[in-house]
């Protein structure tokens, strides 16, 4: 997996996300979202409650992040990614709206992983705990909604060379559980 | 005689150690990165870290925290019996040095006021405070900004006494397991074993804290941190769970006394920033 790096565009379409599989090593350069734990928790709220969501949520990747705050003349403070499974009750309902690539780290749920399959969706690890290295791959950020939240709210980002990893693909691969089982020693 | 030290004095201590910590990592640290990037055998483990070593010099070049979780703020503090805080309560000092150092170090503020309710105090306090008085009238303070991540993956057990030290092995290696990608490996794990169920859990802690390379100065328990080392890189997890043989770079063991009847052991675990950083007064 450490030949070859896949350049994703984003937003996407799901022809790219049919040719990723676990453990692609990928740069990702575009736009997307951010959002955490208190964003999630509203957007699945609304979208339980039938009504219109602040963000077109079709198409799009969303990376799971709170930054620290910018300094003067900053776009954006450290911004690596926060633990994925905490969002795990609120995923399947934005992939079922069209969400197409979730990034952050560590493991998602047997839920998750099966929305992954139903609505063709990816999941990405950043590494966790390399927020200055990130920040570097993030060219603008602007709030877009739930300003209130703080380092929670939803935010617009512009990356470039943003680097991932395919953990979950389409297919039902899990890159955690496969890595772990090739090191593993009895 | 005592002493004399100024709450002010302290707040500027808290305040400044705050910021170090979350952008400057230990020297030794950083070094174990580049030599593990050498010893790791899968290559997306050695990726990650060249990435973390990488991001490191980032930190420091632009003084930015390494890991956007600035965490909550653990605070030990050593007070001399000789020593006497003037002009305010020590408390207060330390909590405003959390509160400055947070601003003005852009920190990201991830405290919540109430567990049930929660809702941001915004200026990352109180933080978590721990006195112990010594002897002498000197004041140390040590901060520990600690991230959810991976104090959520920690956990304790009150094994029975009969399930000995394979008991505290199998309980440490399947926390690490359950773990998995979770808490930001390549961690550090501290192991608090004996005392009560709340002196496990202070120990684990305190031996996360150890300055890193440093082992246990008791011969038997530094042949059982690196007994527990090898047991935990059979698991495979690897660098930042993507499967290797470097998943704990290294294991910490801190011992107390304990009762008749029990075996208490607690295990926290630390993401590869461990931050912590302290300062004599």
């Amino acid at each position: 997996m450490e030949e070859k790096i896949i350049h994703i565009k984003v937003p996407a379409d799901r022809s790219v996300i049919e040719k990723l599989k676990a453990g692609d090593r990928v740069l990702i350069s575009g736009s997307m979202l951010t959002g955490r734990d208190a964003a999630h928790k509203r957007l699945f709220e609304l979208i339980q409650q039938g009504k219109p969501l602040p963000v077109e949520i079709s198409g799009q990747f969303i990376y799971y992040v709170g930054p620290t705050p910018p300094k003067p003349g900053e776009i954006i403070g450290s911004a690596g990614p926060t633990t994925s499974g905490r969002m795990d009750a609120y995923a399947p309902a934005l992939m079922e709206k069209g969400l197409l690539g979730m990034i952050g780290k560590g493991a998602r749920d047997e839920k998750v992983k099966k929305a992954m399959m139903d609505f063709k969706a990816v999941y990405f690890a950043a590494i966790g705990g390399a927020g200055a290295l990130i920040s570097k791959r993030i060219v603008s950020s602007e709030v877009i909604a739930y300003e209130d939240l703080g380092p929670e709210a939803i935010r617009r980002i512009e990356v470039k060379d943003f680097p991932a990893v395919v953990i979950n693909d389409i297919y039902g691969n899990d890159l955690y559980e496969q890595g772990r089982k090739l090191y593993a020693v009895k | 005689m005592a002493r004399e030290i100024k709450a002010d004095q302290i707040t500027d201590s808290v305040k400044k150690l705050c910021i170090e910590a979350n952008i400057y990592l230990e020297e030794p640290l950083k070094a174990a990165f580049h030599k593990f990037a050498g010893l790791e055998e899968s290559g997306a483990g050695r990726e990650v870290f060249h990435i973390l070593e990488e991001n490191a010099a980032i930190a420091e070049r632009e003084k930015m925290p390494v890991c956007q979780d600035t965490g909550i703020t653990i605070v030990f503090v050593k007070i001399g019996q000789d020593a006497h805080v003037i002009g305010g309560g020590i408390e207060d000092a330390i909590n405003e040095g959390v509160r400055q150092g947070y601003k003005e170090g852009y920190l990201r503020k991830s405290v919540l006021s109430d567990p049930i309710e929660r809702k941001n105090t915004n200026d990352n306090t109180p933080a978590v405070i721990y006195y112990e008085i010594v002897p002498g009238d000197a004041l140390l303070i040590e901060v520990a900004p600690k991230g959810g991540g991976s104090e959520n993956m920690s956990a304790i057990k009150m094994l029975k006494p009969s399930q000995g030290i394979e008991g505290v092995k199998e309980f440490v290696v399947d926390t690490v397991l359950k773990a998995g990608p979770n808490p930001c490996p390549p961690i550090i794990v501290g192991v608090g074993i004996g005392g009560t169920f709340e002196k496990a859990a202070l120990l684990s802690k305190k031996a996360v804290l150890r300055p890193f390379g440093k082992s246990n100065p008791d011969e038997k328990k530094a042949a059982l941190e690196n007994e527990l080392l090898v047991l935990i890189n059979k698991t495979g997890i690897g660098p930042a769970g993507f499967g290797g043989r470097i998943t704990a770079m290294q294991v910490n063991v801190e011992t107390y006394p304990c009762h008749i009847a029990s075996l208490p052991v607690a295990v926290n675990i630390q993401c590869h920033a461990s931050r912590h950083k302290s300062v004599m007064l």
